[in-house]
């Protein structure tokens, strides 16, 4: 199945591209010159022991981020499945 | 003669190097390389970021200035440190003449997010070398990159270098100083339409004054960048500078251009099309090289152990290893004070100037290096390992919820053993918001200093009265009350005072990476020197102002007026009772010298302010001259109850006994538990603490350094006030 959902909702391991970015506008333009654009693949590569941050590997590379901040950044899981917490019944 | 030629002998302008570069780039380690030892440690006019700069000397025996720049992603002015990279290359810094030429340290295994700030450096317009680095590395994970082939697409030099061996620094500084003589310009982003035309009207609705001092090269960063950068305080007359910043952005979005996110889609297409066929991302099969730890050191039960235990072995070489250098500091110092003492009898006042003023003083600030440096030496292994990020995400929930970050762990432990070095250490933590709070509370944990402080009290007064058991209760709470009040207290700032945007907790995960001595050593050597240059004159400043406080006025009639009462009391002629000021009584004499003083004078004054919390004038003054350390208020209370001297056990002995036994002139007790648990409390709370004033204010501003020690007085004297009037009910025959 495809469909969009927010990095935040992805799980450990879970794999996905990056469709567009909304939010703050600070953020934006971090998450943006870190490479964070369209079309850029991800991966949750680390949960920390209380839940978040999460931690993903980009282009290469690994940075955590809050759950917060990940909210801003919509994705297209890429492995197949959506976290649970977004499937409709 | 030497005269007659002026301008000849006149040295030319040192040239400017500015290294510049993403964060874990390797920029120290180049640094450290080209510099050696000659570094210091300033801040940029105005603001608190390090200035960290340094000398190199060329081959040809040409020497110039190496500015290391804090490390940035972007050029966007969000954080202190990013303002202070666009400041410097921009030229916008006063009295600083922008860079000659600019060293560009990039990452080979992450080259395409590191051309990211190397493009946007590139449109400042100034001289740029490309330092390829870590090139072994990017080989080893299969990056094969052909620097010669990246110098023509880039139309810059590039050069390979590996800063931790050392290969390639000589290639890299003679294309330095070629490119001084020839500079070359990195290949420019060619921007679109919409972009070209919001652009001129930017420059079009600016006055034209503004706009020819501003130059066209840094008009892009004013329209992507907007009200960052004018918020920051970057440009004069801010309202003359957002309104056409507004229009230019206005026609962008006209023309269906974000002007948010137009500038990353563009520079990463430019680059994308420069690296066209050349590869960057590493072979799946070693992507993970330099990551295959994290699994255990970020796992939720063995990564957390790990954590305590490693966090556990800084603290308790903070505490432990650094407490015989410290003695060793201690034990150096009053040798010389005992010299000075005995050489100096003829000059009393020189004397006590340089025993009781000087010589302490520049103990005080001596003390203080052993922890400095160990803590540093600790900082710079997590750091340069790689393993202060993944710290810092483990920790980061437990402390983002009142402001602060994963990052203000490490300084808030180490202020249990001593608020001085941790206060430094806040270094590593990039967000300005969140540093600051962590500088604002970590005072507040219970350091090393408030020991003896404790111990007096609690030997004196509660171990005796309730037991063994309780005194350990006690010895704890205090302990406790510092970390439980920092967190509110932490919420409450970065709630409602700290008017700093907060920076999203954006991290990245280096690769775990050895962490070379030499960076190590390099770093402990900059910060202890810095804090003896830097705070250690305001440290030994406070030092002798409070000497003197302590000393003068020294009315000429108080030696008289004790002689005579000790000749009345004892039935003695008046010049043997005077003999005995100077053997059996002199202690006494000591005490009443203080009483006189200025600060004798001072405590009785306030001693009313106190009177809520049950202090009489003598403790008020223990609290005043106390400020230069909290630990000083055991040897004041012991000149001013006239204990005599001995080693430090038996002081305390005699000095409980004595503080046991002190009345109110109308006969009460002066100190019960209430009284006891009082003083306790308040220096739990209270800054009476010069040295980590003066790091607070070296840290970040005068200001801020004030409103730690107004806030934490306050704490303390409520603090104090509530136990006393709670204690007093629950203690029968305590003071009250």
């Amino acid at each position: 199945m495809s469909g969009v959902t927010t990095l935040d909702r992805l799980r450990l391991r879970d794999t996905g591209r990056i469709v567009s970015l909304d939010g703050r506008e600070d953020l934006l333009q971090r998450l943006m010159a870190l490479g964070f654009l369209p079309g850029a693949r991800l991966e949750v590569v680390q949960v920390a022991p209380f839940g978040d941050p999460i931690t993903i590997a980009l282009d290469g590379w690994r940075i955590s981020l809050r759950l917060g901040d990940a909210a801003s950044i919509a994705v297209e899981p890429a492995n197949g499945r959506t976290s649970s917490r977004t499937e409709v019944p | 003669m030497a005269t007659a030629a002026p301008a000849l002998a006149a040295p030319a302008r040192l040239a400017t190097i500015a290294l510049a570069g993403n964060p874990n780039t390797g920029k120290s380690t180049l640094f450290n390389r080209l510099t050696g030892s000659r570094q210091t440690v300033s801040n940029y006019p105005g603001i608190t970021v390090h200035k960290t700069s340094g000398t190199l000397i060329f081959p040809g025996g040409r020497t110039a200035t190496v500015l290391d720049l804090p490390g940035a992603y972007s050029l966007a002015p969000a954080s202190p440190d990013e303002r202070v990279v666009f400041d410097v290359l921009a030229g916008r810094i006063s009295g600083t003449e922008p860079p000659d030429v600019v060293v560009a340290v990039v990452d080979a295994t992450n080259l395409r997010r590191n051309l990211f700030l190397v493009s946007q450096i590139a449109d400042l317009g100034r001289p740029l070398v490309i330092a390829l680095n870590i090139v072994d590395e990017a080989e080893k994970r299969g990056i094969r990159l052909d620097a010669e082939l990246l110098s023509r697409r880039f139309g810059v030099p590039v050069i390979p270098i590996v800063a931790k061996t050392g290969a390639g620094i000589g290639a890299l500084q003679q294309a330095v100083e070629a490119v001084m003589s020839s500079p070359a310009q990195f290949a420019p982003v060619v921007w679109s339409d919409p972009v070209r035309s919001a652009l001129s009207i930017l420059r079009e609705s600016l006055s034209p004054a503004l706009a020819s001092r501003l130059g066209p090269q840094l008009l892009p960063r004013l329209l992507f960048d907007g009200t960052t950068v004018t918020a920051a305080g970057n440009l004069d007359g801010n309202g003359a500078v957002s309104g056409p910043i507004e229009r230019a952005r206005q026609a962008l979005r006209d023309s269906g251009t974000n002007p948010v996110t137009v500038e990353a889609g563009t520079r990463y297409r430019h680059i994308d099309a420069l690296l066209d066929g050349i590869e960057t991302r590493p072979d799946p099969a070693f992507a993970s090289q330099g990551y295959s730890i994290d699994r255990l050191l970020t796992h939720r039960l063995f990564g957390m152990m790990i954590f305590a235990g490693m966090m556990l072995a800084v603290f308790s070489s903070i505490y432990w290893i650094a407490q015989p250098l410290m003695d060793a500091v201690d034990a150096a110092f009053a040798m010389l004070a005992e010299a000075a003492s005995s050489g100096l009898t003829a000059w009393p006042m020189f004397r006590s100037l340089v025993v009781d003023g000087l010589v302490p003083g520049v103990g005080g600030v001596a003390v203080f290096l052993p922890q400095i440096l160990i803590l540093f030496f600790f900082i710079g292994i997590l750091e340069d390992s790689g393993y202060m990020a993944r710290a810092a995400f483990l920790m980061d929930k437990v402390f983002a919820w009142c402001g602060l970050n994963g990052k203000s762990f490490v300084p808030m432990l180490s202020s249990f053993a001593c608020a001085v070095p941790a206060l430094m250490g806040t270094r590593t933590i990039e967000d300005p918001r969140a540093r600051l709070s962590t500088i604002l509370v970590s005072p507040l944990m219970s350091c090393s200093a408030r020991l003896p402080v404790y111990v007096l009290m609690i030997g004196a007064f509660i171990q005796p009265q309730f037991g063994v058991f309780w005194a350990g209760v006690a010895l704890f709470a205090m302990h406790a009350l510092g970390l439980f009040t920092a967190v509110p207290i932490a919420f409450l700032i970065s709630r409602f005072l700290l008017r700093i945007r907060p920076l999203p907790f954006l991290l990245e995960m280096p690769p775990y990476r050895m962490p070379r001595l030499c960076d190590v050593g390099l770093r402990m050597f900059r910060s202890g020197r810095e804090f003896v240059l830097r705070a250690g004159t305001i440290i030994l400043a406070f030092s002798v102002l409070i000497w003197a406080a302590t000393y003068f006025p020294r009315p000429e009639g108080v030696r008289g007026d004790l002689a005579q009462r000790v000749a009345v009391e004892r039935g003695i002629p008046i010049g043997e009772a005077d003999a005995l000021l100077d053997s059996e009584l002199a202690p006494v004499l000591r005490s009443s010298y203080l009483e006189q003083s200025y600060i004798g004078r001072a405590g009785h004054l306030i001693q009313p302010v106190f009177a809520p919390a049950g202090f009489d004038w003598k403790i008020t003054m223990a609290v005043l001259a106390s400020f230069p350390a909290r630990e000083v208020v055991v040897s004041t209370l012991g000149i001013v109850y006239s204990v005599e001297e001995g080693d430090d056990d038996e002081v305390a002995q005699r000095l409980g006994d004595r503080l046991a036994a002190a009345e109110w002139p109308d006969g009460r007790r002066v100190y019960g538990p209430a009284v006891a648990i009082a003083i306790m409390v308040f220096f739990a709370y209270c800054l009476q603490c010069v040295s980590t004033i003066a790091v607070i204010a070296r840290e970040s501003g005068w200001r801020w350094a004030l409103f730690a020690f107004g806030y934490m007085t306050a704490l303390a004297w409520l603090g104090a006030v509530a136990a006393y009037q709670i204690g007093s009910l629950g203690f029968p025959g305590g003071a009250a």
